[in-house]
């Protein structure tokens, strides 16, 4: 009895994996096409059962196309929008930069700005008006050449139209007017002078396209593709979350890129990206955790890229968050406004173990505000200047200030308040945690107390004032204005219930004054001297304190990519670049294939197949149970 | 055939009871105090009244969907623009298309008249109608998770009988310990593992199936579908561990529980098979448990697996309800709230409804 009815059970279960034996086994050629790429030429997809099943429809020249030197590189942050007047994530404006140009490039080399749409530029002797020579040789994917009225036409837009404000409206505000007197020539008149006039990140439309938007808020340019552009790719196709796909623009005035397709593919976890990039299913992986990128220096053909990175990390002190009318709000320890104590805490600050313990070497300790990656504008404080890590001088300091320990080992001050601070972490980084451990102990030893407070969402507090110091940082462009731009007086809010853009409710005549100087330098090194100036004097104030500039951690394979430009040339990263350079330059290795993790379209057709595919297993099952139901009756 | 399905024969009974003068008397019956009326009747009402509620339910998720979402902290604009060059003006603007300008009535005034005629506004982040993003990402999620949940569910069924059946035994214990072992499993890791194993391959196992993604690229018709059947494979056998533990022990404490009955041990009498005794007699009687369980389930399909979903890259609801809660972008959390709750309502709803054919007691 027991053996027949296991016998008889087993039968719709047999079915079953029949079913799903044939349905593997039909599908294995594809999931071996990237390891045939491995080691033999493109031409190896022809003799595919995907092909071969298109080879009568007129998609075969689409597939036929796709062959060659496909670069999948592995993404995680979902597109905001294709439309330039909207995007403002990284992925987004990566993109942008691959399918626009924009005026203005920054060289590789050393970020210095070199020609893009504008061949060359120059400024009037007051300052305000700016002549940009448009090049002659940048066409559109349609065919229609790019002029300056394009660019004058995407400016005026923004300066006209709210909606297509609201990505890149910090670069007009300050235009009054845009001119294209021909099609090769673009004047801009200033209300006031602007230096970072060759830094204008703002990706140039062609107009006869664009002219037919109705609604610049909702309108994503992802409907109608390929997208008409003239950078060094074109955009084919795009699935939401699951693929971007650009091929290389022929026609690009600085040349074609040298591989065949670059697929944006989308990972939603770092380890499975990791995982794919292991196999071969991808080309590149950006964002590596410590642990992964310890894990991938064993790979066979895989390089990590720990490149320097355009970040800093720092500690926000509060200074008392005030808004523009002079009203003061927000509840930072009055302490903290003393200086003496904000030297005495970041001198227990030991950021060259920050570095090794909490970043795993993936990070470089500093304490100027721009990365030193921007050599140009990069600063480091002067001996006497700086607050190096010295526990006992910051005892020492908070003894003098009168900050002295009472009986429980606990400094109060002259009020009697214990010196007890909070820092505002984002629960989701897993550095700041680890740092505020660090702190503690530091600053326990120096008899000051700290509640690490950790919210996934930190930003109501932040704006509230509600804070007495909170871990900050910033991705900073070549060009620094806007990072210097957020400790202004004229940041703050306008009123408490306001939100301005200022990072940290600094407000400081001096640094205003060095600021709105750097802000009319139009000589590069005068500006940089102007730079260096104000992060010292953000420095001294000691409210903003840079602890390290974390690493761009990345790996590619090195059997796909045989070589690339990093960004700075020397070392640098790959994902993220301000320019096109790393995938224009891409060099395809001889093992790159088309690729087999290139995500295609899924169609409705596709899901509704595979949903019967599996729905046909079942039904195969239920025939089976009931055949063998009827049989038994039968016998009964 | 000799025998009849003790639940079919009562039905049998009760079908004859309701259409004649004795309809209603039994004790305890819950329609004992309502004049006899006839069975197709007493159907529209339970259904009436089922469907009502059903009305009342997705009405309070509208409302609560939007107090809710306004509750949790997080100013949307400040977010997105957080780290960002932006200019006060740029803040305004982004208010105005938000409508985060208007006071909180009028936005709850908007909401609701738009959510009655179907448009669920626009989502902050994507800028696209909430009602397209979601139609974009459900066919991928009801296909994972629907074709998970019809396999775990007939897994757990089959397993839970058999286990049962012998309980105490060798294959009833391996069965369940086995079952809770999965359960337990944190469904990441396992999708993570089973990734590393089969995906990479690790050793002599080779890398058979993609790490991840729906479809692999060049394909198109037949091998298509394949193709997404191949990317599945993993996926729907992460949902399938961890999740058949849930149905094996419903079905078998109910089963359990029906097997001291009566009628099993007169039909054993009557020399029936063990087989046909549990097929029969005993299943048809515990399923009733087995299948809410099945329904709230497939009620859950909507909302798809956002851990498995995110390892598998998989694009679907999950996935964008996490994208949507991290800003947070009203309109979608409030548009995905509403689909995830009516998918539940609608799947109870379909469950009460089925009570009534799968066993004549409820519902008279």
């Amino acid at each position: 009895m027991v053996t027949t009815a296991s016998h008889r059970t087993a039968r719709p279960l047999l079915a079953l994996g029949v079913a799903a034996t044939a349905l593997i086994a039909a599908q294995l050629p594809s999931s071996d096409r990237a390891y045939a790429h491995a080691n033999a030429d493109t031409h190896t997809t022809t003799a595919m059962g995907p092909s071969a099943a298109s080879a009568l429809s007129p998609a075969v020249t689409t597939a036929d196309d796709r062959l060659g030197k496909v670069l999948t590189l592995a993404v995680s942050q979902s597109v905001d929008s294709l439309s330039p007047f909207l995007a403002q994530r990284l992925t987004s404006t990566t993109i942008h930069r691959l399918v626009y140009e924009y005026l203005t490039n920054y060289d590789p080399e050393d970020g210095r700005t070199i020609p893009g749409l504008a061949t060359a530029w120059k400024s009037s002797p007051d300052k305000l008006t700016w002549t940009y020579t448009i090049r002659e040789n940048s066409t559109w994917s349609d065919g229609k050449p790019a002029t300056a009225e394009d660019a004058a036409w995407t400016f005026r837009t923004m300066m006209t139209n709210p909606d297509a404000a609201t990505a890149n409206g910090s670069f007009t505000a300050n235009f009054r007017e845009v001119t294209a007197p021909d099609p090769h020539t673009l004047v801009i008149r200033l209300k006031k002078p602007q230096a970072t006039m060759v830094a204008l990140d703002v990706p140039i439309v062609p107009k006869h396209i664009w002219e037919k938007v109705r609604d610049f808020s909702t309108f994503n340019n992802d409907r109608s593709l390929p997208v008409v552009g003239n950078g060094p790719f074109i955009l084919t196709d795009y699935k939401v979350d699951q693929y971007v796909r650009l091929r290389p623009n022929k026609k690009f005035w600085r040349g074609a890129p040298k591989i065949d397709e670059l697929v944006l593919k989308y990972y939603k976890d770092g380890d499975a990206a990791v995982a794919a990039l292991r196999k071969g299913e991808v080309s590149f992986v950006p964002n590596l955790t410590p642990a992964q990128a310890a894990s991938l220096k064993s790979a066979p053909d895989v390089k990590v890229n720990d490149a320097p990175g355009r970040r800093f990390l720092a500690l926000a002190v509060n200074p008392g968050a005030r808004a523009r009318d002079g009203q003061r709000f927000g509840n930072g320890h009055p302490a903290l406004l003393d200086p003496a104590v904000r030297t005495a805490l970041f001198l227990a600050v030991d950021r060259a173990t920050l570095v090794e313990k909490v970043f795993q070497g993936h990070a470089v300790a500093g304490q100027g505000y721009i990365p030193p990656r921007f050599s140009r504008y990069a600063w480091h404080p002067a001996p006497a200047q700086e607050r190096a890590y010295d526990p006992e001088l910051a005892a020492r300091t908070l003894d003098a200030a009168g900050y002295r320990k009472n009986a429980a080992g606990k400094r109060t001050g002259k009020d009697g308040r214990a010196l007890d601070f909070r820092i505002l972490c984002h629960a989701t980084d897993p550095h700041d945690k680890a740092i505020g451990k660090y702190l503690q102990e530091w600053w326990g030893k120096l008899g000051v107390g700290l509640t690490v407070e950790c919210l996934d969402n930190i930003t109501d507090p932040w704006l509230k004032g509600d804070y007495d110091l909170a871990f900050d940082g910033w991705s900073v462009n070549p060009d620094p204005d806007f990072v210097l731009s957020i400790h202004t007086c004229g940041a703050l809010p306008a009123t408490p219930s306001d939100t301005g853009s200022t990072d940290n409710f600094i407000c400081d005549r001096t640094y205003d004054a060095l600021y709105a100087r750097q802000a009319a330098e139009y000589d590069p090194s005068a500006r940089a001297a102007l730079v260096k100036q104000l992060q010292s004097r953000l420095y001294d104030t000691g409210f903003m304190n840079v602890l390290a500039y974390p690493n761009a951690v990345e790996a590619y394979r090195t059997d796909h990519i045989a070589a690339i430009t990093t960004m700075p040339a020397a070392a640098g990263n790959l994902w993220g670049q301000d320019g096109y350079w790393s995938w224009w330059s891409a060099k395809p290795a001889a093992a790159l294939g088309s690729g087999d993790g290139s995500g295609d379209g899924v169609s409705t057709g596709a899901v509704l197949g595979a949903a019967g595919a599996v729905v046909l297993v079942a039904a195969l099952a239920a025939w089976a149970v009931v055949r063998r139901r009827s049989s038994a009756d039968d016998r009964e | 055939m000799t025998t009849t399905n003790p639940s079919v024969a009562r039905a049998h009974e009760d079908g004859r009871r309701g259409g004649g003068r004795r309809g209603g008397r039994r004790p305890g019956d819950r329609s004992s105090s309502v004049p006899p009326y006839p069975r197709a009747p007493a159907y529209l009402t339970y259904l009436a009244g089922k469907l009502s509620g059903a009305v009342v339910s997705l009405l309070a998720v509208l409302v609560t969907g939007f107090f809710l979402f306004r509750i949790v902290p997080g100013d949307p604009v400040a977010a997105m623009t957080r780290g960002m060059p932006t200019s006060a003006e740029q803040l305004a603007t982004l208010r105005r298309q938000f409508g985060l300008d208007l006071p909180v009535w009028r936005q709850f005034t908007d909401y609701c008249g738009r959510a009655l005629t179907g448009d669920l506004g626009t989502s902050y982040q994507f800028r696209q109608p909430v009602g397209e993003l979601i139609a974009q990402r459900l066919p991928a999620t009801l296909l994972l998770t629907g074709v998970a949940v019809v396999l775990y569910s007939a897994l757990g069924l089959w397993l839970g009988t058999r286990s049962a059946w012998r309980h105490g035994g060798l294959g009833d214990r391996l069965n369940t310990g086995l079952a809770l072992t999965l359960w337990s499993v944190p469904s990441f890791w396992l999708g993570l593992l089973l990734i590393i194993v089969f995906s990479v391959g690790v050793g002599p196992v080779p890398g058979l199936f993609p790490t991840g993604g729906m479809s692999s690229g060049t394909t198109t018709g037949p091998a298509q579908v394949l193709d997404v059947a191949h990317h599945m494979v993993l996926p729907v056998l992460t949902l399938v561990a961890v999740g058949y533990a849930q149905t094996l022990l419903v079905t078998r404490a109910s089963l359990l529980d029906e097997m001291g009955g009566d009628y099993l041990v007169t039909a054993r009498a009557k020399g029936l098979r063990d087989d046909l005794v549990r097929r029969r007699h005993a299943v048809p009687n515990a399923l009733l448990p087995t299948v809410t369980m099945v329904f709230i389930n497939l009620g859950h399909v909507a909302a798809g697996s956002i851990l498995v979903e995110t390892v598998f890259s998989w694009p679907g609801l999950g996935g964008l309800f996490y994208q949507a809660l991290s800003v947070p972008d009203l309109p979608l959390v409030q548009g995905l709230f509403m689909v995830f709750a009516g998918a539940m309502i609608v799947m109870n709803l379909l469950a009460d409804l089925a009570y009534p054919l799968l066993d004549p007691r409820v519902g008279r």
